[in-house]
């Protein structure tokens, strides 16, 4: 079965006051903080889609967006 | 985010301060309630005063904000009144324990079908860094500045003594169990004790020296361990975590519907 | 004989009237002297599908009933002296969020634990401003178990008009006395109903938006509207503000709805007043004792009269200006150490010549005592 891939990492920067909890816990090391103190998606290629960061941000300004699983070929 | 659709967008960013952990309670609760689909209409979110008290103007249900320490009351007139309603009452650890310990003690003897959830950030966070009930023995606050003398409860503990009949305890840590917990929780007929223990960065984390909140997460991955588990034998300041009671017992409102019965004369 | 006549105590007749008017949510706790009210209830409440909460502190008890206030019932608690205290914070809650409910205080001797199973009427400005913050209340009282039922009833319909507690400042005396009750016919007393908002689901609902005749229609908890209710400052759906015009003006509000409807919400007896020089004022239990006064000297040819207040606060000074234009001597009649003689004299054009006769001592006051003091009064001695 392939692995998840991330098709989009959305954060809501009005929302995100720049706490770091989402960077520290990542497993993959997808965000860093950027020069106004807000996480970002630098790596979402590296992204496992396990969703940790948008469960533990407090200030709910995550979004991480699967790629729809591939259909099945057809037979 | 599917769980947008339960809160009140115009209020956001929140108020809560940066690394605060009861966003990370609110965000789970409302992943608990929509993996649920409870319909909005049918909850009412009834809180105090404090930091925590204000998730009821968040999220789009029915909600009460009420004065300090008095939620747990307030609920269980909506409860009473109208017992299909879903009643959700979050509470900061001052709120539910200090001025409100009597209701909550209370309400868990009742077993009014009430989910209660206890934010424990150990701290006086709106008023500004004072201690609370459960700050604990040598914390520092801005009224302990020699140290604290006073101890502090379980909330488990004093949750199963009072007879709640759903009584667990989890992390901001541990976000997948916060949210399975708060499901377990909210689906229980009777009232249900879940303590979250939830990292106040500002306060309770600075007069402390543990850091910033990331510090504060990492501490509740590695002092806490799921109940049961046998590194407490070797280790017994480890903090248990998980589903501690959960039983079967006559629930209030169902009760009062007898006593109706039986007044009326129609009790079989 | 007709069934429809019953003896009971006041305590009793406070809880018949408060059923006749539709309550089906009650929650107290334990205290003396107004058990009775919440004993009778815990009886006849669930007779007819009603609930009664026994919670765990006075406090917990008006907490309950403005949660069950909002799901659409109509409530009550009761209490005395040391719990209607404890109760003040609960009550500005409900002035602030305008949730209807009734709040009955039988009073004792106080402060503190005071004079637990005596009459005493001093907990008359603590009703008017027993709570923090500028507001105004609704206060009603009764001298008789007839009109007991019937401000027991006035005080859920208040309640709903005006979206707001009502205090029912009852006492000792009154709450334990037993005597004849003529139990009114359904539909004898009018009766109002929760105002209910026609806004369908999905259209905009105000909760805080008055309508033009200054009513508010409210929606059940758990209908189809989801709104706030808080105990700060807010705005029309609820949410909490700290604008100055916001706050200025739901203080106006809160305020206005009362102070402006004194007069329909006024309620008072008079008795001989149209010839009367030396004029009674009182009320609750202290009003029997000074009726009986006057009867009794009007046999002799005093120009004496009584006007009994029913209606406490809003304070109805109108009326009392009015009815005492013309009189010689005002004496208010009341069991503490002068909380309505205070209205009065800021009432009346006069106030040299208003006069307070009063009792403190835990016993009522009787026509011998208040006889006393008119002669003093009158310069007569005493």
């Amino acid at each position: 079965m392939a692995k998840p891939k991330c098709k989009e990492l959305i954060i809501n920067r009005d929302w995100c006051k720049g706490c770091g909890i989402c960077i520290h816990f990542c497993p993959t090391n997808v965000l860093e903080m950027d020069d106004e103190d807000k996480s970002v998606a630098m790596r979402i290629e590296d992204c496992i889609c396990c969703k940790l960061c948008e469960l533990r941000c407090p200030d709910l300004a995550i979004d991480v967006v699967a790629e729809p699983k591939e259909k099945e070929t057809e037979n | 985010m599917e769980d947008k659709n339960y809160i009140r967008e115009r209020f956001f960013p929140h108020i809560w301060c940066p690394g605060c952990g009861h966003g990370i309670v609110l965000n789970n609760l409302l992943r608990a309630i929509e993996q649920l689909k409870l319909k909005k209409n049918e909850i009412v979110m009834t809180s105090g005063i404090g930091c925590s008290s204000r998730i009821s103007g968040y999220v789009d249900f029915h909600t009460l904000h009420t004065i300090h320490g008095r939620a747990l009351a307030f609920a269980t007139g909506v409860k009473l009144s109208r017992p299909e309603l879903k009643l959700i009452v979050p509470m900061g650890d001052g709120d539910a324990l200090a001025i409100g310990g009597n209701h909550f003690i209370h309400a868990a003897r009742r077993n009014i079908d009430i989910t209660a959830i206890i934010m424990n950030n150990r701290i006086y966070g709106m008023t500004g860094g004072q201690f609370s009930p459960l700050s604990g023995y040598g914390t520092r606050a801005t009224t302990a500045p020699y140290t604290n003398i006073d101890h502090d409860f379980d909330v488990v503990e004093l949750a199963k003594a009072a007879g709640a009949s759903f009584v667990a305890r989890t992390t901001t840590y541990h976000v997948k169990e916060m949210a399975d917990i708060l499901k377990q929780a909210i689906l229980h007929k009777g009232f249900s004790a879940v303590e979250v223990m939830s990292q106040c960065p500002t306060y309770f984390g600075r007069k402390n020296r543990l850091g910033d909140a990331v510090d504060m997460m990492e501490h509740y991955k590695n002092s806490t361990v799921r109940v049961g588990s046998k590194k407490i034998e070797k280790n017994p300041d480890l903090i248990e975590r998980g589903v501690f009671v959960e039983k079967e017992s006559p629930e209030y409102c169902s009760e009062y519907d007898k006593i109706i019965q039986k007044a009326m004369g129609t009790s079989a | 004989m007709s069934n429809n006549i019953k003896f009971l105590q006041g305590n009793e007749a406070c809880a018949e009237g408060a059923l006749y008017a539709g309550l089906d949510f009650f929650s107290g706790y334990p205290i003396t002297p107004s058990t009775e009210i919440a004993e009778h209830l815990s009886i006849n409440l669930p007779k007819v599908g009603g609930k009664y909460l026994q919670m765990e502190d006075e406090i917990g008890a008006m907490c309950a009933i403005i949660g069950a206030s909002l799901t659409g019932h109509k409530v009550m608690t009761a209490t005395s002296g040391p719990g209607f205290s404890l109760k003040q914070e609960a009550i500005g809650y409900a002035v602030m969020a305008e949730i209807p409910c009734v709040v009955v205080n039988v009073q004792r001797g106080g402060p503190s634990t005071g004079n637990p199973t005596h009459v005493s009427q001093g907990d008359v400005n603590q009703a008017r401003w027993g709570t923090h913050g500028d507001h105004s209340i609704i206060t009603l009282t009764a001298s008789n178990h007839q009109d007991v039922f019937a401000m027991t009833v006035e005080a859920f319909n208040l309640a709903e008009t005006y979206r707001t507690p009502v205090i029912l400042l009852f006492d000792e005396v009154v709450g334990h006395m037993r005597e004849k009750l003529v139990m009114p016919e359904q539909d004898e007393i009018p009766l109002v109903g929760r105002l209910r908002t026609d806004c369908k689901e999905g259209v905009d609902y105000h909760p805080y938006l008055p309508r033009e005749d200054g009513r508010l229609p409210m929606s059940d908890f758990g209908g189809s509207h989801r709104y706030n209710v808080t105990g700060l400052y807010h705005d029309m759906w609820g949410f909490p503000t700290d604008k100055p015009e916001a706050v200025r003006e739901l203080c106006r509000h809160l305020v206005d709805k009362i102070e402006n409807n004194v007069h329909s919400i006024t309620r008072f007896k008079e008795y001989y007043l149209d010839d009367a020089r030396t004029i009674f004022i009182s009320y609750g239990s202290a009003a029997r004792p000074t009726l009986h006064m006057v009867e009794s000297r009007r046999r002799r040819g005093e120009r004496l009269g009584l006007l009994e207040l029913q209606t406490l606060w809003p304070f109805p000074a109108g009326l009392i200006r009015e009815k005492c234009a013309d009189a010689r001597y005002i004496v208010v009649v009341e069991m503490n150490m002068g909380q309505i003689v205070r209205e009065v004299k800021m009432a009346v054009k006069s106030p040299e010549n208003v006069f307070l006769a009063n009792r403190i001592d835990g016993e009522l006051i009787t026509p011998v005592d208040i006889r006393k003091f008119l002669r003093i009064i009158q310069g007569k001695g005493a």
